[in-house]
């Protein structure tokens, strides 16, 4: 093997790979944000409510999590302004694909975790006369999201990795940016000798924060 | 809508390569992964290690970037593969540290008193492992791993991005031709949804099939 290994124009690039990172952060970070709202008013929804709202929540998460996410991605960026007779950056489409995305996932787990929450927490609620505000916010709410917290930093990380997929449409995250350094200077190796830690340095970062915030607040089952 | 409804013979042609990928990654995955997972439950630390490793750092990078570099990044090395292998190459790698992980929750939770009475009994670790904790974890091992084949299916989507043309990229050139994206994408997408669905329902029977089990 006679490469020679050149981390020379990684260096001069460097900026494109570190913008990139902080992107892919910024858009884990709000999508993540928006999807854990769908997740939790659909998952609301879906414990309170009827059987027709019941199907309704069930047909949203099982459409989602039954598509490749780059099928969605390209949906919502080519095929909805075709139809919409609208227009959005790419940015704020993958915004709103990954934030779909990841409601459909969050609201399983939400789901999951108000299943758990114990019958006498919310009977004792009410014996010392909560309205079913406080009881939402004061009792279930705080109780479920101990009880989920784990399962929770799972789909975080795997939320992060999955915006590399924003690379197709030109959002220039990480991934593109690797891609871009490659065509143009074709330090193949050298790029994902780079990106690669990068990715895993952050996605741990992450893990190791979420698992820190497990070990205080978490309920053991 | 005509556009979507005329292009189906080629659509099929792509979901039978995807099925093809998805296949070929589901079958390697499933052999590596359950040899690899033997070696991180039972192996000593010469074994344990190296498969951590490995599982922790693939699982710790996007599948995007996995692809890109074996079909980018390897032939610079020597190791040149065509796109379709390439492919196959990134997602199984990817696919083993899942079975790896999947395998090692099932094989740990059956209880370890099962093995010890195997070894009282006299079998050999083999005949211990085949005759005793496999046919039991199999149950825990299955409702996981068919959602993991759902995730190959739907991973499978990403090898588009190198040029092999399964079912995405075959929605992407009719669309390229007819320039109506929603019709096709829809299509697209019903087709996923078919086959991912009717796995995931599997998974959620017999995950019910075996809920009797406690330990």
């Amino acid at each position: 093997m006679d490469y020679h290994f050149n981390f020379s124009y990684i260096w001069r690039h460097f900026d494109r790979l570190w913008h990139g990172l902080i992107l892919s952060l910024e858009l884990a970070f709000v999508s993540i944000l928006i999807g854990m709202v769908i997740g939790l008013v659909l998952a609301l929804f879906y414990t309170d409510g009827n059987r027709w709202v019941r199907a309704v929540v069930t047909s949203y998460v099982e459409v989602i999590r039954n598509v490749p996410l780059l099928l969605l991605v390209y949906l919502v960026f080519y095929g909805v302004p075709s139809i919409g007779g609208f227009e959005y950056s790419a940015t704020v489409s993958f915004i709103i694909t990954l934030s779909v995305y990841s409601g459909a996932y969050l609201v399983e787990v939400f789901r999951a975790g108000l299943d758990a929450v114990p019958k006498g927490l919310l009977d004792a609620g009410k014996a010392i006369g909560l309205t079913p505000w406080q009881r939402l916010l004061h009792v279930r709410l705080p109780t479920m999201f101990r009880i989920v917290l784990p399962s929770l930093s799972n789909t975080y990380i795997s939320l992060f990795k999955d915006t590399s997929i924003a690379s197709v449409i030109a959002v220039p995250e990480l991934t593109y940016g690797a891609q871009w350094i490659n065509f143009n200077t074709f330090r193949i190796i050298e790029v994902y000798a780079i990106v690669t830690p990068m990715y895993l340095v952050t996605g741990y970062a992450i893990l190791f924060a979420l698992q820190r915030l497990e070990r205080r607040f978490v309920v053991r089952r | 809508m005509w556009a979507a409804i005329e292009s189906l013979p080629f659509l099929v042609q792509g979901f039978l390569v995807t099925l093809q990928v998805s296949f070929l990654v589901v079958a390697i995955s499933l052999v590596i992964g359950v040899v690899m997972g033997t070696g991180l439950v039972f192996g000593r630390w010469w074994l344990y290690w190296p498969v951590r490793l490995y599982s922790d750092f693939i699982r710790g990078i996007p599948v995007l970037v996995l692809i890109f570099f074996v079909y980018y990044g390897l032939p610079v090395l020597g190791l040149n593969l065509d796109n379709f292998w390439a492919a196959v190459a990134a997602l199984t790698a990817f696919k083993v540290a899942h079975v790896v992980e999947i395998f090692r929750g099932a094989v740990q939770s059956i209880h370890h008193g099962q093995m010890e009475a195997g070894k009282a009994i006299g079998l050999t670790f083999w005949q211990r492992l085949t005759w005793i904790i496999l046919p039991q974890a199999v149950r825990r091992f299955l409702p996981p791993w068919i959602n993991a084949v759902t995730d190959a299916v739907k991973g499978s989507a990403l090898v588009s991005l190198i040029g092999v043309v399964d079912l995405m990229l075959a929605v992407q050139q009719v669309i390229g031709r007819t320039y109506e994206p929603m019709p096709l994408y829809v299509t697209g997408a019903i087709i996923y949804f078919l086959i991912n669905y009717s796995l995931s329902t599997v998974s959620r029977r017999l995950e019910v099939r075996f809920s009797y089990i406690r330990d």
